[in-house]
Order: structure tokens, then C-alpha cells, then sequence
């Protein structure tokens, strides 16, 4: 499977994304520079937390319109995995990829820490191999991941089961019920901003990052099986 | 030549922690009178074109880049220079 991590000027979690790919999931990735223009031959697309362009004006607002962007929404609208981290959420939000928008956090304050959470939907295409309800212990670092909806959004991403993992125990943002991230109505796009790519390894304070990256490896290889039967 | 001046603010369903902040440190200096603040951008723009054309075309950038619709509203002055 090759893995592509979008590279933009100010992302800083690019290469924490590459290894957990590279060392850790035993896959194949290249970076790509956000001014390229082509993603063919990739099968998944990972957009890295960081600082894009700054965060000027707002978090992900220029990035949107990189280069590359187009065609992550193109890979997208075929179906193919695109996985927003941090930063990559405010992308994946500012682009219209996801629905709702990451504000300030509720205290103001940049929170970096490890924190719980719930899988609330484990049939998705990044989750399928974590158990229903589980918990995971996975790091945060973050300014502006106060997920924000209206009403009628809340209610579809609820009825639509697009919640993928909540905060649980304390809500380290103000986050409308809870949200830590959600999938497209689709099912291959998900942002989140916890970072899985930092708990891929006991050595660096726990793996429970690691199935996600799994479980889109999963994934592949069953959608692969089941084409050719 | 106009010169265009655009308030961008958080819709009012959103809630403004900054604004909040600022409250707050306002009244622990005694303006106890103070009821609310909401803190938001301000943009000055300068750009050539008639009236309408610059509307037309201004409306869309604040929708496409300069606000998000989704938490933020604006809107915008415009004076002949």
C-alpha cells in the first residue's frame, strides 16, 4: 500500500506521520510537496498537523488552496482513504471535505497532553480494528480544536454515525458534544485532532495509535480480495 | 481607487472565549457595567473598479477566503479615495 504525506510550508508533524508509516506499519510513503499536482499511484492520503502557511488568517485557510488541494478532492470523491490530523482537520473542514470548523480552544489556552478516548464507531475504514466503546490513550497538541457545528450538522453527524471518537473523561477544547473526530458521510475521510501517529510506539509512551494506521492497511487489502473474487 | 473596510465577527450562536476573557478582565478592573464583548477581525482593502464590480467581486472573496461562513458573518465599508 503507498502512503502519501502532503507536505505544506509550516506542517511539523510530516515526518512523525512518515516513520509511523515507514517503521512502524511497514509500508511504503512519500512526502508531497503541497505545490505538486498529482497523487496518482497513492492509495491513501494523510494531511500532517503543523501550523500550514502560518495559520494565518485562520487555521487550514490558505492550504485549502494549495496546489495540491484539488486533487486531494478529487482522491477523495473517488473513495480513496484521506486521513486530516490536527492541522490536516482544520484543512479537511476549511475545504469542505468535512463539515463544521475548529475554533480557539473554549479556555484559550494551547493544550498538549495525553488523553482519552471513546471509539464510538468502529466499522469505519480507519477504526475497523479497534472493539466497539473502547477506550484509547492518545496525545493532543493543539490551539484551535474546538470542533464547532450548528444544530442540524450535530444531528446528522449523530444519525449518520460520523462521530468516530469522542473526549472522555475531560474535554481538553470545548468541543460540541465531545467530538475529537469525525468521518465523511461517505466513510473515507476522517479528521481528528489527536494525534495517532505519535502512540504508534510503547518506546514513545503507548501504540494505541497504531490500529487506526492498521486498520486502513486492513481495509485495503479486504477491498483487494473481495474485487478479485 | 476605493478603500473597503471589512468587520468580520463571529456569528452570535458562537461563542467567543476571547471575548469572554476580556470581559472578565475588564470587570476585575471594576467596569462592572460592561455586559459583553465579541472580538473580531478588521481588514482594509484597497481596490480599483466601480462601485458594483468591486461588491460583486468582494462578496465572493470574504465567502471564499477572507471569513467562513460556517462560525463567522461580515460585512464591509467602502469609501472613493
Amino acid at each position: 500500500m503507498r502512503f502519501a504525506v502532503i507536505q505544506f510550508p509550516g506542517s511539523n508533524c510530516d515526518v512523525d506521520m512518515y516513520c509511523a508509516i515507514a517503521d512502524v506499519l511497514g509500508e511504503e510513503v512519500s512526502y508531497v510537496w503541497h505545490g505538486e499536482k498529482s497523487l496518482e499511484g497513492f492509495d491513501a492520503v494523510l494531511l500532517p498537523g503543523g501550523f500550514s502557511y502560518g495559520d494565518y488568517l485562520r487555521t487550514g485557510a490558505i492550504a485549502k488552496f494549495a496546489n495540491i488541494m484539488p486533487e486531494v478532492v478529487r482522491f477523495a470523491q473517488e473513495g480513496k482513504s484521506v486521513l486530516g490530523i490536527c492541522n490536516g482537520f482544520q484543512i479537511l473542514t476549511e475545504s469542505g471535505l468535512l463539515p463544521g470548523v475548529l475554533l480557539r480552544n473554549h479556555k484559550l489556552h494551547f493544550v498538549c497532553q495525553t488523553v482519552e478516548l471513546k471509539v464510538e464507531n468502529h466499522q469505519t475504514m480507519f477504526s475497523n480494528l479497534y472493539q466497539k466503546g473502547e477506550i484509547l490513550r492518545i496525545p493532543i497538541a493543539h490551539g484551535e480544536g474546538n470542533y464547532y457545528c450548528d444544530e442540524k450538522t450535530l444531528q446528522s453527524l449523530e444519525e449518520n454515525r460520523q462521530i468516530v471518537f469522542r473526549y472522555v473523561t475531560e474535554n481538553p477544547n470545548g468541543s460540541v458534544a465531545d467530538i475529537a473526530g469525525i468521518i465523511n458521510e461517505k466513510g473515507n475521510v476522517l479528521g481528528m485532532m489527536p494525534h495517532p501517529e505519535r502512540a504508534v510506539e510503547n518506546l514513545i509512551g503507548g501504540c494505541d495509535g497504531l490500529r487506526l494506521f492498521q486498520s486502513i492497511l486492513s481495509f485495503w487489502k479486504e477491498g483487494i480480495q473481495v474485487a478479485q473474487s | 481607487m476605493h478603500r473597503v473596510k471589512i468587520y468580520i465577527t463571529l456569528k452570535k450562536s458562537v461563542l467567543d472565549p476571547q471575548g469572554e476573557a476580556v470581559k472578565n478582565a475588564a470587570k476585575s478592573l471594576g467596569y462592572s457595567e460592561l455586559a459583553n464583548v465579541r472580538i473580531g477581525k478588521y481588514m482594509e482593502l484597497e481596490w480599483e473598479g466601480s462601485d458594483q464590480d468591486i461588491q460583486e467581486r468582494l462578496d465572493k472573496l470574504c465567502d471564499q477566503l477572507l471569513a467562513n461562513p460556517v462560525m463567522e458573518e461580515y460585512h464591509y465599508e467602502m469609501e472613493k479615495l
